[in-house]
C-alpha cells in the first residue's frame, strides 16, 4: 500500500471511531464501545509500523492549502521522515496498551463512551502534531491534545467529593499550556516574517545555505518562544504546576498524556527544530539551566510525597527536565532515545499505580497500603521493573538513556555532570522508596478489603506485562558501541539520516574508558541505593510519616517547596484583584450606566413621531398625494435644468 | 393620441380627488378603481397608436389584479363594518399612537 | 365624426364626477358603472374590440355587481351623519388640483405624437391578442391563476364569521 493510503487510513480510522462513539456511543454497550475505540488504536499501530518498516527516505504528502497570503501558503500536509514515524509508533503503541487498560479500569457507565472519544481524538490530535509537516499543523496538533487533555483531565468533574478540585485542576492545565501558546503563536509570526514559510524542508533549506546569516537576537528571541511553548506542554519551569494538579484525571489519563505522548510534545518541537536551535548557544544554555532546574526540583519534591501519582508526577517533571538537558547540550538523539525509554516504564509505573489504586478501590495514600506483594503479584512485579528501570539499574532500558545523558553532559560542563548524579540519586531513592512502602510491610489496610483483594483481570494485567518487557530489553536499540560494535547506536544512526538537520550535529563522544567508568560508577550507585532502601523500609519497616510530624528539609519537600503558594501569590490574586475591581468600576459604573440613557433618548424621539400617527386613512392619502406631488414637482423641474 | 392623454390624466385626478374627499370606504375603493380604468385607457391608446398587442395584455392583467384586489378589499371592508358597525373611513383610527 | 369622440370624452369626465361628488353610494356605484360602459366605448374606437368586452363582461358586470352586493349588505342609512370638515376639503380640493397640474406639466413634452404609417390595425382581435398571449406571456397567464387562488381564498377567511369576535 502506498504511504498515503496508509497515513490517511491510520487518521482517519480514530477520527471514525471517535465520531461514532461521539455520537451515538450513549447508545451502545460498553463492550462495543471498548472494541472499536481499542481496535482502532491498535490498527494505528500496525499501520505504523507498516511505515516504519518500509521507510527509505523522508517524504511530503500534500492534502490542501488552508491559506494563501501573496506567497505564502500554508498547507494541511504530512512529513514522514525518521522522527514522525518514531513517535507516531511511541503514541500508537503505547496508547494502544493504555487503551486496553482502561476498558476495564474506567467503571462509570454512563461517561464511559465519552472517555474513549476523548483517547480517541487525543490519539488523532497527538498524531497531527507529529506528522505534521510544517508548524501550522504541529500548532493545530498541539491544540488539540491540549483540549483533550482538559476534558481528560476533568473527565469526573460531576463528582460529589472530588468534582470541583477535578475541573480545577482541568482548567490550571489548560490555562497553563495556553500561556506556553503564545510563545508558539509568536514563533510563528516570526518565523513567517523571517522566512516566508511555516515548513520544516523550506526552513531548512534556507537555514543549511552557505551565505544565510540572520541576527543573533533574531534568532535567539525565535529559540527562546519556541522554548516557552515546549515548557508549557512539557511542565518545565515556569509552566510546571499544572502536571502534579493533573494527577486528578483518572490513572490511564495521566499515563497516556502526562507520561508518554503529550509532555514529550515540547521535546519533539525541539528536536524538530534542531537546527535553528544550533544556531543559537545562548538558548541552549538556557535551555540546560532550566531542565536542570526543573529536575531537581522534581526529584527533591517527590522524595516525600505520599500519593503514589503525585509521587510519579513529580518523577516525570524531573526526567523531563533530564531530556531537556540532553537536548540543551546538543544531544538530540539522545533525548528522543530517553523520551521512549521514558514512555515505556513511566506508562507501566503509572498503570501498575492505576492497577492498585483500582484494587483498592481508588485509595491513593501510600500511608495506607503495605504489603501488597502477596495480594497483587503481577504488579508487584511489574512494578519492580519499572521502578529499576527508572533508576538506572544495569542493563535496563533506562541504564543506557541515563548514561548517554550523563556523557553528554560531562563534555558539556562537568558541574552539570554533578547536579545530574544528585538528580539521578534522589530519582532511585524515591521510586524505591514507593516500591517498598507501597509492596512490603505491614498491611496496612482493613481486613474487610483484604479479603476482596485480588489481581486485576487480563486486560489490565497484559498492558503491564508488554510493557514491563518492554521497559527492560528496549535499551537494545542504542547500546554504546562498547561491548556490541555491529549493532551498537542503531537508534542514533536511524535517527540521523532519516531526520533533517541532526546529521551536522557531531556531539561529542567521550572516550571508551570514560564510559566504562560511568557505566559502573552509575550501576554501583544504583544497586547501593536499592540495598539501602530495602534496609530502611523492609528491614527496618520504616513508614511515611504523617504529615504534622515532618520537620526541616522533609517539610519542604512535602510541600513541593510552596511552588503552587508562591504562584497563587504573585499571580493568581493580583489578577484576580484588578479583574474584580475593573469589573466594579468600568464594566457596572460606566458601561452599564450609559446603556441606560439609550432607552431613554430614543423612546423620547420614537414618542415625538409617534404622535404624528392619527390613524386617519384619508390623511395618509392625503400626505401620500403631497408626496408624489413634490416628487413629480423636483423632477420636472431638475429635467427643466437639464433641458 | 394627445387627446387621450389629457383625457386620462384628468380622469385620474379625479380619481385622487375622490379618495380624499369621500367618507365611505366602498366609495374609495371605486375611486381606485377609476384611477386603474384611466390607466388601462392611457394603455389601450399607446397600443392602437404603435400598432403593438403587448399593452392590452398588460391592461388584461391589469383587470386580473383589479378584481383580485377589489375582492379582498370588499371583504376587509366587510369585516371592518363588523367590528366598527359603520363603514365611516375617519373612525378608523386603530393606528392612532 | 371628430365631434363624437369629444362627446364621449365629456360624457366620461362628467359620469366620473358625478361618481365622487354623489351623496348616496349607490348612485355612486351606478355613476362609475357608466363610466366604464364610456371606457369600453372608447376602447372600441382604438380598434380593442376584445378588451372592450372583456371591460364590459368582468368589470361592469362582475365587479360592480360586488360593489353593489356589499354596499346592499351593509346598511347604510346613517352616512351623512358626520360632516367632513371644511378644511379637509378644501385642502383636498386644492391638492387634487395641484396634482392634475402637476401630471399635465411632467406630460407637457410628450403631447407631440406623430401618427406611425402602416400601423397594424387587427390587434384587437381575439386570434392575434390570444396568439401573444400564449406564447410570449404564458407564465404570467399562469401565475395569475395562482393569483386568484389566493385572492379567492383570503377573501372567504377573511369574511368568514369569526366566532370568538362574536362571542
Amino acid at each position: 500500500m502506498s504511504t498515503e493510503i496508509i497515513l490517511g487510513l491510520m487518521m482517519l480510522l480514530l477520527l471514525f471511531a471517535a465520531l461514532i462513539n461521539g455520537t451515538v456511543g450513549i447508545y451502545l454497550p460498553k463492550r462495543l464501545i471498548a472494541i472499536l475505540a481499542c481496535s482502532v488504536v491498535f490498527a494505528a499501530f500496525g499501520l505504523s509500523l507498516l511505515l516504519f518498516f518500509n521507510f527509505e527516505a523522508a517524504e511530503k504528502i500534500t492534502l490542501f492549502t488552508i491559506l494563501k497570503i501573496r506567497e505564502t501558503s500554508i498547507n494541511a500536509s504530512f512529513y514522514l521522515d525518521a522522527l514522525s514515524i518514531w513517535m507516531t509508533m511511541i503514541i500508537t503503541g503505547v496508547g494502544a496498551l493504555i487503551h486496553l487498560f482502561s476498558t476495564a479500569y474506567i467503571t462509570e457507565k454512563e461517561d464511559y463512551y465519552k472517555f474513549f472519544t476523548y483517547l480517541n481524538l487525543f490519539v488523532f490530535s497527538m498524531l497531527l502534531l507529529v506528522l505534521g509537516s510544517n508548524y501550522f499543523m504541529l500548532f493545530f496538533g498541539w491544540e488539540g491534545v491540549g483540549i483533550c487533555s482538559f476534558l481528560l483531565i476533568g473527565f469526573n468533574y460531576s463528582d460529589p467529593e472530588t468534582g470541583f478540585a477535578n475541573s480545577m485542576a482541568a482548567r490550571k492545565a489548560f490555562i497553563m499550556n495556553r500561556i506556553g501558546d503564545v510563545g508558539l503563536l509568536v514563533a510563528l509570526f516570526l518565523l513567517i516574517n523571517q522566512f516566508g514559510t511555516l515548513e520544516y524542508t523550506d526552513i531548512y533549506k534556507i537555514v543549511s545555505a552557505k551565505d544565510f546569516t540572520v541576527s543573533a537576537t533574531f534568532i535567539t528571541s525565535l529559540t527562546l518562544t519556541l522554548f516557552f511553548a515546549a515548557t508549557g506542554k512539557s511542565a518545565q519551569i515556569p509552566l510546571l504546576t499544572w502536571l502534579p494538579d493533573a494527577m486528578a484525571g483518572p490513572t490511564p489519563v495521566s499515563a497516556l498524556i502526562h507520561a508518554a505522548t503529550m509532555v514529550t510534545a515540547g521535546i519533539f518541537l525541539i528536536i524538530r527544530s534542531n537546527y535553528l536551535f544550533e544556531l543559537a548557544p545562548l538558548t541552549k544554555d538556557i535551555i540546560v539551566y532550566i531542565g536542570l532546574l526543573t529536575s531537581l526540583y522534581g526529584a527533591f519534591s517527590a522524595l516525600r510525597q505520599n500519593d503514589i501519582k503525585k509521587v510519579l508526577a513529580y518523577s516525570t517533571v524531573s526526567q523531563l527536565g533530564l531530556m531537556f538537558v540532553a537536548l540543551g547540550t546538543g544531544a538530540y538523539t539522545v533525548a528522543l532515545f530517553h523520551v521512549t525509554t521514558h514512555a515505556f516504564f513511566k506508562a507501566l509505573l503509572f498503570l501498575c499505580a492505576g492497577s492498585v489504586i483500582h484494587a483498592l478501590h481508588h485509595e491513593q495514600d501510600i500511608r495506607n497500603m503495605g504489603g501488597l506483594k502477596k495480594y497483587l503479584k503481577i504488579t508487584h512485579i511489574t512494578f519492580l521493573v519499572g521502578t529499576l528501570a527508572i533508576s538506572g539499574f544495569p542493563l535496563m532500558s533506562g541504564f543506557f538513556s541515563k548514561d548517554e545523558i550523563l556523557a553528554s553532559a560531562w563534555s558539556y560542563n562537568p558541574v552539570v555532570f554533578a547536579l545530574l548524579i544528585a538528580v539521578i540519586t534522589m530519582t532511585s531513592i524515591y521510586m524505591f522508596r514507593l516500591y517498598f512502602l507501597v509492596f512490603h510491610g505491614t498491611v496496612k489496610i482493613d481486613k474487610d478489603t483484604q479479603h476482596h483483594l485480588k489481581e486485576n483481570p487480563i486486560s489490565m494485567t497484559l498492558p503491564l506485562m508488554l510493557l514491563a518487557i518492554l521497559s527492560v530489553f528496549g535499551g537494545i536499540i542504542n547500546l554504546p558501541g562498547l561491548i556490541f560494535h555491529g549493532s551498537a547506536h542503531w537508534f542514533d544512526k536511524y535517527l540521523t539520516k532519516g531526520t533533517e538537520g541532526l546529521s551536522a550535529i557531531h556531539p561529542h563522544h567521550p572516550e571508551a574508558s570514560f564510559t566504562w567508568a560511568l557505566m559502573i560508577a552509575a550501576s554501583a550507585l544504583t544497586i547501593g541505593i536499592l540495598l539501602w532502601a530495602y534496609n530502611t523500609y523492609a528491614r527496618q519497616m520504616k513508614t511515611a510519616l504523617p504529615d504534622a510530624e515532618l520537620k526541616g528539609w522533609q517539610k519542604i519537600s512535602a510541600s513541593k517547596l510552596y511552588l503552587d503558594e508562591i504562584y497563587n501569590f504573585v499571580f493568581v490574586i493580583p489578577i484576580d484583584r484588578l479583574a474584580t475591581y475593573s469589573y466594579k468600576s468600568f464594566e457596572v459604573g460606566i458601561l452599564i450606566r450609559s446603556l441606560r440613557v439609550f432607552p431613554k433618548v430614543f423612546g423620547f424621539m420614537g414618542n415625538v413621531v409617534a404622535k404624528l400617527q392619527q390613524g386617519f386613512l384619508s390623511s395618509y392619502i392625503f400626505w401620500m398625494l403631497i408626496g408624489l406631488i413634490c416628487f413629480i414637482g423636483y423632477s420636472i423641474i431638475i429635467l427643466q435644468f437639464w433641458n | 393620441m394627445d387627446y387621450y392623454l389629457i383625457l386620462c390624466i384628468i380622469l385620474f385626478s379625479i380619481g385622487a380627488f375622490g379618495m380624499l374627499i369621500r367618507k365611505n370606504m366602498i366609495v374609495l375603493l371605486m375611486c381606485i378603481e377609476l384611477m386603474l380604468n384611466s390607466v388601462n385607457l392611457l394603455l389601450v391608446a399607446f397600443s392602437a397608436h404603435y400598432g403593438s398587442s403587448d399593452p392590452q395584455i398588460f391592461v388584461f392583467f391589469t383587470i386580473v389584479v383589479a378584481a383580485a384586489e377589489a375582492t379582498v378589499g370588499l371583504s376587509i371592508i366587510i369585516m371592518g363594518y363588523r367590528y366598527l358597525k359603520t363603514t365611516d373611513i375617519s373612525l378608523f383610527n386603530n393606528l392612532k399612537g | 365624426m371628430d365631434i363624437l369622440i369629444w362627446i364621449l370624452g365629456g360624457l366620461t369626465i362628467g359620469t366620473a364626477l358625478m361618481v365622487i361628488l354623489s351623496k348616496h353610494p349607490i348612485r355612486s356605484v351606478l355613476f362609475l358603472v357608466a363610466t366604464f360602459f364610456l371606457i369600453s366605448a372608447h376602447y372600441v374606437l382604438l380598434n380593442a374590440q376584445f378588451l372592450a368586452i372583456v371591460n364590459i363582461i368582468v368589470y361592469a358586470g362582475a365587479i360592480m355587481v360586488l360593489f353593489l352586493f356589499v354596499l346592499m349588505l351593509l346598511n347604510l342609512s346613517q352616512d351623512k351623519i358626520k360632516k367632513t370638515a371644511y378644511m379637509l376639503k378644501i385642502s383636498s380640493v386644492i391638492i387634487g388640483g395641484l396634482f392634475l397640474i402637476v401630471l399635465i406639466a411632467a406630460l407637457k413634452d410628450s403631447f407631440d405624437f406623430k401618427s406611425i404609417e402602416g400601423v397594424r390595425t387587427d390587434i384587437g382581435y381575439v386570434k392575434v391578442l390570444g396568439q401573444t398571449l400564449f406564447s410570449k406571456y404564458l407564465v404570467p397567464f399562469e401565475i395569475s391563476s395562482i393569483l386568484f387562488i389566493s385572492a379567492m381564498v383570503g377573501a372567504l377567511m377573511l369574511a368568514k364569521k369569526e366566532k370568538e369576535i362574536i362571542e
